[in-house]
């Protein structure tokens, strides 16, 4: 029997599940998807939050700032790119200014340093693409972007070093109440565990009705984002917000921790928790606003489009307690914006909970907060490039053109603990096919190499989903 | 009166043909919209007994990929591509193999080989061995 | 640092042909960087017919027409690097690369000709709605799947963008047993050769929708239906002309796009149209001893026009190193207008010029009985009549600049002038 299984291996449930693995317990973490963070994890705004937009008292205003705190520290020990490059929240008229001020203030009660009220002339001076027609804007320096799936990635590859457990592919149908726990049915398996944590993103509430009376439900909530060219990568140096209203936290511009630039979200609640796709109207209206708020954009620079689904409830807040009904389920639901900045808040915040749960909780001597790093072959220096390649020449062979991706690279992700299995878990790991081209030159090298790797058939390499199958058999 | 307007295939240009079937020529058609003498060719034989070349693969091992490009060696009857192909899939090649070289020899009777259009060496990590092999070629 | 005398970045037909140029212009010390496992470029997977004409006055396929060109490379003991990736060119001509075997390679080059061709758009660029499951795919990667590798790439397909590589993938696919059920493209007209239309699309009974594009991808995992619909004038979806298609495969065929990191990287000024480098009569680009030739510069419909064109680049490369080209003398600028969207080359250095000088233009639209006028000084330099143009197909004019004074001028204006009805 487990001692806690962890259901969701997105942001929050890997956070958790590594700050489970500090502790003498025996853990699993449980995805229906194919790959980790495949949900809410990666398609979001990859913002770490200042932490001025939460009501004062809510949870979301407390873990976003405490959360925000953490993301140093985490994000050197696993590697994975993190950049504090400050965000705005623009005004472009009277009414926005004193949205504008409203924020600073609730700022000030969550607790958030360094933001100040800047006039045109300063923010222009700051981000001199955008719109003339800007009056002012709120700036809080301890914003930042992240990489979300390579953090979540990173985040279970360490707690599977420190010997939690991962199973894929298996979507939980159905738990049951036995002695001492739960027992669970993920895919083909069954599990029993003393502890749950039901960190299911969008299908939180499913989770929770399975063993609960519900008590809250999930309201997916569709943001369609445009990923624009490096070339462009620099037209904004921070988080640029318009001011929030009914729709959102308001459309944003922002540069990704790999130098693209980001535009989105839409605000859109749907009735199916699979509505992930993109719509002519969304992208229509991220484009008129982008438009807006800059001197000039060039739209033939998006390279991709992409829809992410929120779990928003009817309270706002998130849902982050022990269920009333079964001692030991936890539910962590409800965590929309600004999720991804309040997990290592959120995990640090169930772990005192679950305390409470186990008796003589013991911390793991051997615990191992470091991983070792991706290669990144090309920011390397000349020298060091030679000594790689010479020590294994598939350094020397580069797969991806757009980005410089090299044969070795894309091996070492396959071969790492909770490793690329599929086409876009070598692009999320190591980027090949995410730039200009977007796999049209590397997919199938790419599928070369997982084949080899895995002992399989080139017909047999997936593009994500177990049913993503990219070929349909040999031309003769 | 007969008539069909076409738009000729033989070369990029694309000319617009317009065949009428003639008592006074002797080939039985007049051909207009030409820029060549290819055209007068090509609008008459659309009408009678279009042909078209056909260009596809062939299994082959011992290679560095997998398929060998090969075309016929002139145009066969549009009616027998698919029947041409069913044969061509069933031929499976080696290396080495030199472009030009005869796969299947007048294919469905039609007096048209289907060649190799391209030259294929051994599958070699040695350049000069590649490099001599396309010079035989 | 290694040392040559020209290095060429690519080894398709435009960096195939530059090379032998070059080396039949003296030059001794040449080398081709390839990123791919072989020469000869894209050329490879196009295994269809109707390469050639010009040069070789024969119908050959892309294979036989690079095969042509890498035996003569070969024979003439011309250098070569494959799977080897060029990182960086400097503006004073340094070369950085990599491969397997060699390390990082610093390369010298007195002279650089670029040939990197260019690459697919892809579906973020045309904003195709919809979700994102495996089985859309751009068109010339299905080529390289189907014609190289050997494999399929889906059972039924929809295609948006009749142009060249769309229309040549529909008769393929369809030869290898998938079902092509429909070729949507939004401009009223097609993208491709006439050609192409009749051989690839009605020779098969597939369906081309003009003034059509995509409006939604179904799907999770892969793909399962597309919905085409018609646009009005401004290519917005009309409402209520949705066609639904169950298939498991949209292949993209929306236009190529010059691959030019490299040129900027060496600081190379682009031109806004054709996404490649502002070059002049010799092909040379805005650095000094850096010449382009082939897509990179600008899509070409036809590989015998790449092959001038390089030809062109590595005469005139061979020059420079000798010292035979003329840097400070007049210089007139070519702007396309009136329905003319771009010309190349885009400045001629009449010193240069021996006698006549090819123009190479593309056209904004579909226009019946026109004249092209070229002008300078508002005086007519010459008229050239063509009873069709078309966007999809390239159109060139050979200019005697040799009777040419000009003047003042320093601009030549090329220009549609329709016929007066």
């Amino acid at each position: 029997m487990y001692d806690i299984t962890v259901i969701g291996a997105g942001i929050t449930g890997t956070f958790i599940a590594r700050e489970l693995s500090r502790y003498q317990l025996r853990v699993l973490l449980v995805d229906k998807e194919n790959d980790i963070a495949n949900g809410t994890t990666k398609a979001n705004s990859a913002i770490v939050h200042a932490g001025y937009d939460a009501t004062e008292g809510t949870l979301k205003a407390k873990l976003n700032v405490r959360g925000n705190e953490l993301y140093e520290k985490v994000c050197q020990e696993l590697h994975v790119p993190f950049k504090r490059i400050g965000s705005l929240v623009l005004a472009f008229n009277q009414q926005e200014v004193e949205t504008v001020q409203e924020l600073f203030e609730r700022g000030i009660k969550n607790g958030v340093p360094q933001m100040e009220i800047l006039d045109k002339e300063s923010v222009l001076k700051l981000e001199n693409n955008l719109s003339e027609e800007v009056v002012g804007a709120l700036y809080a320096k301890t914003g930042g972007i992240v990489g979300p799936w390579e953090l979540a990635i990173a985040l279970a590859e360490n707690a599977l070093e420190n010997g939690v457990e991962l199973l894929l592919n298996s979507p939980v149908t159905d738990m049951k109440k036995i002695a001492g726990g739960y027992c669970i049915t993920a895919g083909d398996r069954k599990i029993e565990s003393k502890i749950i944590i039901n960190c299911a993103g969008i299908h939180t509430d499913d989770i929770n009705n399975m063993i609960n009376s519900p008590s809250f439900e999930i309201l997916p909530n569709r943001g369609e984002y445009n990923l624009f060219d490096k070339s462009v990568g620099n037209v904004v140096n921070s988080v640029v917000f318009r001011c929030p209203s009914e729709a959102g936290k308001g459309v944003l511009i922002m540069p990704t921790v790999h130098g693209n630039l980001l535009v989105g979200p839409t605000s859109e609640y749907v009735e199916n928790k699979t509505s992930v796709e993109t719509t002519f109207e969304g992208l229509t209206f991220i484009n008129d606003h982008t438009k807006h708020t800059l001197k000039e954009i060039s739209f033939q620079n998006v390279i991709t489009s992409f829809t992410g689904l929120r779990a928003k409830t009817r309270t706002q807040d998130f849902i982050i307690e022990e269920s009333k009904e079964s001692q030991g389920f936890f539910n962590v639901a409800g965590i929309d914006s600004p999720g991804l900045t309040a997990a290592p808040a959120i995990a640090e915040y169930v772990i005192e909970l679950v305390k409470a749960r186990i008796e003589n909780l013991e911390i793991k001597q051997d615990f191992n907060p470091n991983t070792r790093p991706n290669i990144h072959f090309m920011e390397l220096p000349d020298s060091e490039k030679a000594k790689l390649i010479e020590k294994d020449p598939r350094f020397g062979r580069i797969i991806c053109r757009c980005e410089n991706i090299t044969e070795g690279e894309i091996v070492d992700v396959i071969k790492r603990k909770a490793g690329a299995t599929t086409l876009d878990g070598v692009k999320r790991r190591a980027r090949p096919g995410s730039g200009r081209c977007q796999g049209g030159f590397c997919a199938p090298r790419v599928m070369e190499i997982l084949a080899r790797e895995q002992g399989t058939d080139v017909a047999e390499v997936v593009k994500d989903g177990l049913g993503s199958y990219i070929l349909t058999g040999k031309t003769k | 009166m007969e008539e069909k307007d076409m738009i000729c295939i033989v070369c990029p240009l694309g000319c617009k043909l317009k065949v009428t079937k003639s008592d006074i020529s002797q080939t039985g058609y007049a051909v207009e919209g030409n820029k060549c003498f290819r055209g007068v060719d090509y609008g008459i034989k659309e009408m009678t007994n279009p042909t078209r070349a056909l260009t596809t693969t062939v299994v082959i091992s011992d290679a560095s990929v997998k398929r060998l490009p090969v075309r016929t060696s002139g145009t066969i009857p549009k009616p027998l591509i698919k029947q041409a192909m069913v044969l061509i899939n069933k031929v499976e090649v080696k290396a080495p193999i030199k472009v030009g070289e005869v796969i299947i020899k007048n294919i469905l009777d039609t007096g048209v080989d289907i060649i190799a259009s391209r030259s294929m060496c051994q599958n070699s990590e040695h350049e000069d061995l590649l490099k001599a092999c396309f010079l035989q070629g | 640092m290694l040392q040559y005398d020209i290095v060429v970045i690519g080894g398709g037909p435009a960096g195939l042909a530059a090379a032998i140029e070059a080396r039949k212009n003296g030059v001794k010390k040449i080398l081709i960087i390839e990123r791919d496992r072989e020469l000869g470029g894209i050329l490879q997977q196009c295994i269809h017919n109707g390469f050639g004409l010009h040069i070789f006055k024969e119908e050959l396929t892309g294979p036989e027409y690079a095969e042509r060109f890498i035996k003569e490379l070969i024979t003439m003991d011309i250098e070569y690097k494959l799977d080897t990736m060029v990182l960086e060119v400097s503006d004073s001509k340094v070369i950085t690369a990599m491969n397997a075997t060699d390390g990082i390679l610093h390369i010298q080059a007195k002279a650089i000709i670029l040939a990197m061709g260019c690459r697919e758009r892809t579906r973020g660029a045309i904003r195709i709605p919809g979700t994102r499951p495996a089985g859309v795919m751009a068109a010339g990667t299905a080529q390289r799947f189907v014609n190289i590798e050997g494999d399929m790439i889906g059972k039924r397909i929809v295609i948006l963008g009749s142009g060249d590589i769309g229309l040549i993938m529909a008769r393929r696919l369809t030869l290898e047993g998938a079902d092509v059920l429909a070729v949507a493209e939004l401009m009223s007209y097609s993208g491709g050769l006439t050609r192409n239309i009749v051989q690839c699309l009605e020779d098969f009974n597939i369906p081309l929708y003009l003034n059509h594009t995509v409006v939604n991808i179904e799907g999770h995992d892969r793909v399962e239906a597309v919905t085409i619909a018609q646009v009005d004038e401004k290519y917005k979806p009309i409402k209520g002309t949705e066609k639904r298609f169950e298939c498991d495969t949209l292949l993209l065929s929306v236009g190529l796009i010059p691959e030019n990191e490299l040129s900027k990287s060496a600081g190379i000024a682009l031109d806004n149209v054709t996404g490649g480098p502002i070059v002049n009569e010799s092909m040379e680009t805005s650095v000094e001893g850096i010449f382009a030739c082939g897509n990179v510069v600008h899509v070409h419909d036809l590989v015998d026009w790449v092959t001038e064109e390089s030809r062109r680049a590595g005469s005139s490369a061979a020059k420079y190193i000798k010292g035979q080209i003329q840097s400070n003398c007049k210089t007139i600028k070519l702007k396309g207008i009136n329905g003319v969207r771009y010309v190349v080359p885009h400045q001629i250095r009449l010193d240069n010029i021996e006698q006549t000088v090819e123009l190479m233009m593309r056209v904004d639209n579909i226009y019946k009985d026109i004249k092209f006028v070229i002008k300078s000084n508002g005086e007519v330099i010459k008229e050239v009549k063509r009873k069709h143009v078309a966007p999809g197909e390239m159109e060139t004019i050979k200019l005697d600049l040799s009777k040419f004074t000009p003047g003042d001028c320093d601009e030549m204006y090329i220009e549609i002038v329709e016929k007066e009805a």
